[in-house]
C-alpha cells in the first residue's frame, strides 16, 4: 500500500469530520475545498438514525447529512450501550473474567472467552489439554455458524427478505440446542475458562452434532435458492457500500470486510491458534468489497465451518478437558465431599482466585466479524491490572462513513447490515 | 518482560540496548515491544509501515497510578502514571509490535497517528474518552462512549467503580 | 366449555347463539389483552432472545404479538431487552413517553431489572428508576421460555385490571417478578393459565 492511498483515506476522513454535522463552525466548513456546507442550501438536511432504529442492529446511531436521498456524509454515533465492563473486568479475578467478556459480543460469546482466557494462560505460561483445544476449536466454529446464521437473518429482514429472518433463527436454534446441551446455557456459557473449559462433552455429543450437520448444508443450500441467485437480492446488495483493500488496511477493517476486498487475511490460517494448524479449511475471500461480497463470504464461511467441524469430530483426542494444574483448577466435585484439602482448594479458588505473574499481553483470535484482541496486564495478583479487548466491530465500524458515503440511504441500511456490528462489543 | 529480545538483542547487549528506529527493542512473554518517547513516536509508527507494519490494529491506554509493585521496564524509560499502546500489524510478515509510550499526568498528551493510519480515529477518541489522554492533531478529539457532558475519566484508577445515581434528569423518576 | 366445542365441531352452525353479552369493560380487557404490540427496544444479549421468541421455534405470533412495532406511537409494550446504559437512559424515556396510553412496560434480563452483574459507573441500576416497569422477568439472558412466561402473566393482569388500576392509583408499574423456566430439566407450565 503506497503513502497516498494513505494519505487520501486520511483526508476523506478529515473532510467526513468537518461537517457541520460533527460540530464544527458552519463558516469554517463553508471555507473547506471541493466540501461545501452551505446552512442556506436547503436541500441538504441531517438526519438522525437511531440510536433506537429497526435496521441499525441494536443502539447505533448515525448522523446522516443528505442531500434529497443521497447520503453525503455520515457519522455513527456509538456508546448507547457502553457497559464499563473493561473497568469491571478489573474487579474480577481471572476465574471470573469469561463471565464479563462473554457479554460483550453477545451472538459470538465464546469467543470472546477464548480470547480472555488464551490471554491469561500465556501471561501464566501454561498448556491448555489437547482435548481441550479441539472442544474449544469445536465449539467456537458453532459458534461462528451461529453468529453468520444471525447475520443472514437480520441482513435478509433489514432488506425486506423478512422471511429469512424465519430460517436464520430456525437454524440458528438448532446450534443453540446442542450449546445449551454442552454449557447449560443458550447465550453468554462462560465455558471456555483459563485452563480448558468449564465441562466435558456430555455423553453422545457426535450423534447430536452429526444430525446437526447433515441437515445444515441443505438449509444453507435453500438459502441459496432463496437469496444468492436472486434478482432482487443481487440488485440491493451489488455495487452497494464498496471498499477497496487499501481503504479497508488504512481504516483497520478486519474480518469479512477486508476479506470482501480481496485481500486474504485470516487469522486461522496467518497466526494459527488452538488447533487451525491441524484442520483443512479454506479462506473465503471476495472480489468487489461490495455488501454482496459480505454476505457471500459469510454465507460460505457457515460451510467452512461445518467441514471444521466434522474433523473435529473424527479427530476429537481423549484426555482432560482441563489443565491438571492445581494452581489454576478447582479439585474435582466428587473430591470435595471426601477431602477437607479439596474444599478449602475449591474455596480459595472461587473465592481469591489464582495469581498471575506480572506481565503484559496482546493475543489475538478470528472472531466472526474480524480481529477480536485481548490486551491483558497482570500485576501479580489475582485480579487483571487492566483488560482491553479490541473490538472488531467498534473498528469496523469506521468504514461506514465511507460505505455509505454517495450512495443512497436506502442502500445505507443495506451497507451497515453488511458490517454486522455487534453494539454490545462496540460499545463494551 | 525486562527480558530483551534474544534476537534483537545479539550482538554487543551487554553494553547497548538493541533499539529499532530509535526505540528500545524489549519483549513480552515472547511478543516484541518497542519503547517508545511521545515525541518519536509518530516517526516511528511511520517508519514501521513504511517497513511493512500496514495496519494499525489497536490503540489503547493503561492508567499505572495503583499498581502493586513498579513495572519492570528497560532501565534507559522513565516509568509514568499513564501508557499508551498501540498494536501493529504487518500482513506480509505475518508479525506484530506493540509500541508503548509513556505518558506523565501533568502533561497527558500523545501526537496523534491519524495521518499514518487513519484507522485510529475510533480508537484514539475511545482512550481520551477514558483515560483523558488527549492526541494532538486528531481531527475529532470528543466523547465516544460516555455523554458528551460526563464529567470524569471512567478508565482512571482514581475514578470510582461502584455504582452511582442515574445522571439523567429529563424527567421525574416514576418510582 | 360446549360453546366452544360446538363452533370447533360443526362452525357457526354449532352455537347456541349467534350473539355474546357482557360487560364493554371487559371486552376491553379482553382485547388488551389480546392484542399486545411490543416495541422494538432490543438493547443487549436479550434482544437476541427476544427476537429467538419472535421467530420460527417459540413463534410468538400465536399469541398475536408476532408484530414488533418500529414506531412507539404503535406498540402497548415495550421490553426493555437488555442493560441500559446512561446514555441510552434519556432515549429510553422518551420512547416511552411517546408510546399510546395504555402502555406496559415488561424488564427482561438482570441488567435491566437490576444492574446484573454490572455494578458500574455506565450501568442504570435498574430500569424502574426511569420507566414504571410491570414484569421482571429474571435470566441471564432470560430464554424464550421466561419472556413468555413473563407476557402472559403480563396478559393475565391486563385482562384482570388489576395492572390499569393499579397505574391509575399508584401512578408505578405493577412490579411483578416471574419466575425462570427456561433451561429446566422437566417440562414447564408457562403462564398461569
Amino acid at each position: 500500500m503506497t503513502a497516498t492511498n494513505l494519505n487520501e483515506t486520511a483526508d476523506r476522513v478529515r473532510r467526513r469530520d468537518a461537517s457541520p454535522v460533527l460540530r464544527m463552525s458552519e463558516t469554517a466548513a463553508a471555507n473547506l475545498d471541493g466540501n461545501p456546507a452551505d446552512p442556506a442550501d436547503d436541500e441538504r438536511m441531517i438526519m438522525n438514525m437511531g440510536p433506537a432504529h429497526p435496521s441499525t442492529h441494536g443502539v447505533l446511531r448515525l448522523i446522516l447529512e443528505l442531500q434529497g436521498e443521497t447520503v453525503l456524509r455520515c457519522k455513527p454515533v456509538v456508546g448507547y450501550l457502553h457497559t464499563g465492563m473493561e473497568k469491571t473486568g478489573e474487579q474480577l479475578s481471572f476465574l471470573q473474567g469469561p463471565t464479563n467478556v462473554t457479554r460483550m459480543d453477545y451472538s459470538s460469546p465464546l469467543f470472546n472467552e477464548l480470547v480472555f482466557s488464551m490471554a491469561v494462560e500465556t501471561l501464566l505460561e501454561i498448556e491448555v489439554p489437547e482435548r481441550a483445544t479441539w472442544i474449544r476449536m469445536m465449539m467456537c466454529e458453532l459458534n461462528r455458524m451461529s453468529s453468520h446464521l444471525l447475520f443472514m437473518a437480520t441482513n435478509g429482514m433489514d432488506l425486506g427478505a423478512v422471511g429469512m429472518m424465519i430460517y436464520g433463527w430456525r437454524e440458528r436454534e438448532e446450534i443453540l440446542r446442542f450449546f445449551e446441551k454442552v454449557t447449560g446455557l443458550r447465550m453468554n456459557h462462560n465455558y471456555i475458562r483459563p485452563g480448558g473449559v468449564a465441562a466435558d462433552l456430555p455423553d453422545n455429543w457426535q450423534a447430536d452434532l452429526t444430525e446437526l450437520l447433515d441437515v445444515l448444508p441443505e438449509r444453507l443450500d435453500e438459502y441459496d435458492i432463496l437469496m444468492s441467485g436472486q434478482p432482487i437480492w443481487r440488485d440491493r446488495l451489488q455495487g452497494v457500500g464498496v471498499l477497496n483493500t487499501a481503504e479497508a488496511l488504512a481504516l483497520g477493517a478486519t474480518g469479512p470486510i477486508l476479506r470482501s476486498t480481496g485481500h486474504q487475511w485470516d487469522l486461522r490460517r496467518d497466526e494459527p491458534y488452538l488447533a487451525y494448524d491441524q484442520v483443512d479449511f479454506d479462506v473465503i475471500v471476495g472480489t468487489y468489497g461490495d455488501s454482496y461480497d459480505r454476505y457471500a463470504i459469510r454465507l460460505n464461511e457457515i460451510r467452512e465451518s461445518l467441514r471444521i467441524v466434522r474433523q473435529c469430530i473424527e479427530t476429537m483426542p481423549k484426555g482432560d478437558y482441563r489443565i491438571q494444574d492445581k494452581k489454576v483448577t478447582p479439585p474435582p466435585r466428587a473430591r470435595i465431599d471426601q477431602s477437607m484439602e479439596a474444599l478449602i482448594h475449591h474455596f480459595k479458588i472461587f473465592t481469591e482466585g489464582f495469581k498471575v505473574p506480572e506481565g503484559e499481553i496482546y493475543v489475538a483470535v478470528e472472531s466472526p466479524r474480524g480481529e477480536l484482541g485481548c490486551y491483558l496486564v497482570s500485576d501479580g495478583g489475582a485480579h487483571p491490572y487492566r483488560m482491553h479487548i479490541r473490538g472488531p466491530s467498534f473498528v469496523n465500524l469506521q468504514t461506514v462513513p465511507y460505505l455509505l458515503q454517495g450512495g443512497v440511504i436506502a442502500d445505507g441500511v443495506a451497507a451497515v447490515s453488511s458490517v454486522d456490528p455487534i453494539m454490545g462489543e462496540v460499545d463494551r | 518482560m525486562a527480558d530483551q529480545d534474544p534476537g534483537a538483542a545479539a550482538g554487543d547487549a551487554a553494553t547497548e540496548p538493541p533499539r529499532r528506529h530509535g526505540a528500545l527493542v524489549a519483549s513480552s512473554r515472547g511478543q516484541t515491544v518497542l519503547h517508545a518517547e511521545r515525541a518519536q513516536l509518530r516517526t516511528l509508527v511511520a517508519a514501521l509501515t513504511a517497513e511493512g507494519f500496514d495496519q494499525l490494529i489497536d490503540v489503547t491506554a493503561v492508567d499505572y497510578s495503583v499498581a502493586d509493585q513498579p513495572r519492570p521496564l528497560p532501565a534507559e524509560v522513565v516509568p509514568e502514571r499513564f501508557e499508551v499502546v498501540v498494536g501493529l500489524l504487518s500482513h506480509g510478515s505475518r508479525e506484530r509490535v506493540r509500541i508503548r509510550v509513556q505518558v506523565p499526568e501533568s502533561e497527558p498528551t500523545v501526537p496523534s497517528l491519524f495521518d499514518v493510519h487513519p484507522g485510529c480515529e475510533a480508537l484514539e477518541r475511545e482512550v481520551f474518552d477514558m483515560f483523558g489522554i488527549v492526541f494532538e492533531d486528531h481531527p475529532d478529539l470528543s466523547r465516544i462512549l460516555m455523554p458528551e457532558d460526563w464529567i470524569g475519566h471512567p478508565l482512571r484508577k482514581d475514578y470510582a467503580v461502584g455504582r452511582i445515581p442515574v445522571q439523567f434528569k429529563g424527567a421525574p423518576s416514576s418510582r | 366449555m360446549g360453546l366452544i366445542t360446538d363452533v370447533r365441531d360443526h362452525g357457526f352452525e354449532g352455537l347456541e347463539h349467534n350473539f355474546l353479552t357482557g360487560k364493554l369493560e371487559d371486552f376491553v380487557k379482553w382485547s388488551r389483552a389480546r392484542s399486545c404490540w411490543p416495541a422494538t427496544f432490543g438493547l443487549a444479549c436479550c434482544a437476541i432472545e427476544m427476537m429467538a421468541t419472535g421467530a420460527a421455534h417459540y413463534d410468538l405470533s400465536r399469541y398475536g404479538m408476532e408484530v414488533f412495532r418500529a414506531s412507539p406511537r404503535q406498540a402497548d409494550l415495550m421490553i426493555v431487552a437488555g442493560r441500559l446504559s446512561q446514555k441510552m437512559a434519556p432515549v429510553l424515556r422518551q420512547i416511552y413517553d411517546q408510546m399510546m396510553e395504555p402502555k406496559w412496560v415488561i424488564s427482561m434480563g438482570v441488567c435491566a431489572s437490576s444492574g446484573g452483574m454490572f455494578n458500574n459507573y455506565a450501568i442504570v441500576q435498574g430500569v424502574d428508576q426511569i420507566v414504571p416497569v410491570d414484569v421482571y422477568a429474571p435470566g441471564c439472558p432470560p430464554g424464550p421460555e421466561t419472556l413468555m412466561h413473563a407476557i402472559f402473566t403480563l396478559h393475565d393482569l391486563i385482562q384482570s385490571g388489576e395492572l390499569t388500576q393499579r397505574r391509575e392509583a399508584t401512578g408505578r408499574g405493577a412490579g411483578v417478578l416471574v419466575e425462570q423456566r427456561d433451561g429446566q430439566a422437566v417440562p414447564v407450565i408457562i403462564g398461569s393459565r
